[in-house]
């Protein structure tokens, strides 16, 4: 039972990092229909800005704030200079873009601070939590900021101006630009903040997957199962898809024979495709329906 | 009187295909002006270019300043608020976030607070609803609330395309009462597309007829729907 328990709490830890990955998969979704391959990318890149700062001797928490202020900003320039031109092109060309900035991104990465491993430290430590041998304080580390970050997100979609705005650009456009919603900076605004997320994202499960340009890789797939699962028209979906994965992956890993750690993540595209095929709105996603 | 919207020479286009020809026409203020027009006249076309969410050339002035070349978003901040057709309608976003969403652009936060209380008088259904989801209520209901969504924005002029549209005859004798009253007592400035000409008529000060994307009759409302020869062979009835 002990074992069990661990891995739920481990479970919910790594999916505390896929919610984070889904919520930025489905903003960007939610604001211009394409899915960001790139999404894992930038949060690896966002990552090793804020170990670039702590190699500099900024203190965790301030590499942390700077970064999410680079990330917010470079997110909305991404957008700016590479998807706006291509909002009314065909989906092809946008997932070329997507494509593009992948690799941009990931060699770049590789250049900078090249493809060896590095260790990333963590502001919780890795003691047992609370003297517990279950869970150790990064991991509860990691689930009290995404948490925190995912209460914050819900108050500022659900109670500023600015949040009404944004929901309201992404759900009917048209109607939004007639009441003087500028759509096209909410677009760019939800990238920033996309962006920012992911690399929350990042800087969280860095420790436990070690800094590195492909770091991202494994957690993006798992990132995209759980918005899959949840329905990517829903960012609460996303969320609750995130921590689903997360306990599956580690329950799977465990109790079913021959998974173990290498099979892991065909396990999450076995999910993608499962939830695809049954229910393709996902648990809360709303339905697609399309005048023929 | 002044003019509050003027129109002149407007041609309009979805892509090669021109939609109005040389439109021109004008909007006192305070007036309560209708454009009547069967299907596919360029009823549609017009509120849309005056918005510019379609491509068009000539001259749309409101209040002596142009329009031309702004974005859709900006049009708003003139004061002139847009009911498209359909309704345009916030369907996962309960009732009163819809009429938040209408001042938008407001910065009193205490008058919009009150507006919005105002609009709960003007249509008491929308209090009732006001924590619904605005995409179960019914097209009566979400007729209304978009009328109150645009009067969020204390505009001087309102722009309403079909409101009739899909409605019970019963619920659009409803919706035409208040906005005449809406006209009379906020002083708001309505220019409205029908399809209804005897209903429109009946509201109206002003009317022009449109046919194939040019204005081919204007006048006094009460004038047109006198004249049967007009009724017949423009308006159809």
């Amino acid at each position: 039972m002990e074992l069990f328990t661990n891995q739920v709490l481990a479970g919910i830890a790594t999916g505390a990092i896929y919610a984070c990955m889904a919520l930025a998969v489905v903003m960007i979704y939610q604001a211009i229909d394409h899915l960001n391959f790139a999404q894992g990318e930038m949060a690896m890149f966002s990552t090793f800005i804020s170990w670039q700062l702590m190699q500099w001797g900024v203190p965790y928490w301030g590499a942390f704030i700077i970064t999410l202020a680079f990330s917010f900003v470079a997110g909305i320039a991404i957008e700016r200079i590479l998807f706006k031109p291509l909002a009314k092109a065909p989906v092809l060309t946008n997932v070329a873009g997507f494509i593009a900035l992948f690799a941009i991104i990931n060699s770049s990465a590789g250049l900078i601070w090249d493809f060896t491993i590095k260790q990333y430290p963590t502001p919780f430590g890795s003691a047992p939590f609370l003297g517990s041998q279950l869970i150790s304080t990064h991991q509860a580390g990691m689930i009290g900021v995404t948490v925190l970050l995912l209460l914050g997100l819900y108050f500022f979609f659900q109670y500023t101006r600015i949040g009404l705005a944004m929901r309201a650009a992404a759900s009917v456009p048209e109607s939004a630009r007639l009441v003087g919603i500028n759509t096209s900076w909410m677009i760019a605004l939800g990238w920033g903040m996309a962006t920012a997320i992911g690399a929350i994202a990042g800087m969280l499960i860095a420790p436990v997957v070690f800094l590195e340009p492909n770091m991202m890789g494994g957690v993006l797939i798992y990132g995209f199962a759980a918005a899959v699962l949840g329905g990517l028209t829903s960012p609460f979906g996303a969320v609750v898809g995130g921590f689903l994965v997360g306990i599956f992956e580690n329950l799977a890993g465990t109790y079913i024979p021959g998974v173990g750690n290498e099979l892991k993540l065909p396990i999450a595209l076995a999910l993608i495709i499962s939830v695809l095929v049954v229910k393709p709105a996902g648990l809360f996603g709303r339905h697609i329906v399309k005048r023929v | 009187m002044t003019t509050l919207l003027n129109v002149k020479d407007l041609r309009a286009y979805y892509g090669q295909v021109q939609a109005l020809h040389g439109l021109s026409f004008s909007l006192n203020e305070g007036s309560l002006t209708t454009l009547l027009g069967a299907n596919g006249a360029g009823k549609t076309t017009t509120l849309r270019a005056i918005c510019n969410m379609v491509r068009s050339t000539g001259g749309i002035e409101f209040d002596g300043k142009p329009l031309n070349n702004k974005s859709t978003e900006s049009i708003v901040r003139f004061g002139i608020a847009h009911v498209p057709q359909g309704r345009g309608t916030f369907t996962t976003m309960t009732v009163e976030e819809n009429l938040q969403l209408g001042a938008i652009t407001r910065k009193d936060n205490a008058g919009i607070v009150s507006d919005i209380e105002r609009m709960y008088a003007h249509f008491p259904v929308l209090k009732q609803r006001h924590t619904q989801q605005a995409g179960t209520l019914s097209g009566g209901e979400q007729q209304m609330l978009a009328v109150a969504r645009a009067l969020m924005l204390r505009p001087r002029l309102m722009l309403l395309d079909e409101p009739s549209f899909g409605l019970a005859p019963l619920v659009v004798r409803d919706l035409f009462g208040i906005l005449g009253k809406i006209n009379r007592e906020d002083k708001v400035s309505i220019l409205v597309v029908e399809q209804n000409a005897q209903l429109a008529l009946e509201l109206a000060d002003q009317a022009y007829v449109i046919e194939t994307g040019r204005i081919v009759m204007s006048g006094n409302a009460k004038d047109i729907a006198n004249n049967e020869e007009i009724r017949k062979s423009y308006l159809g009835y």
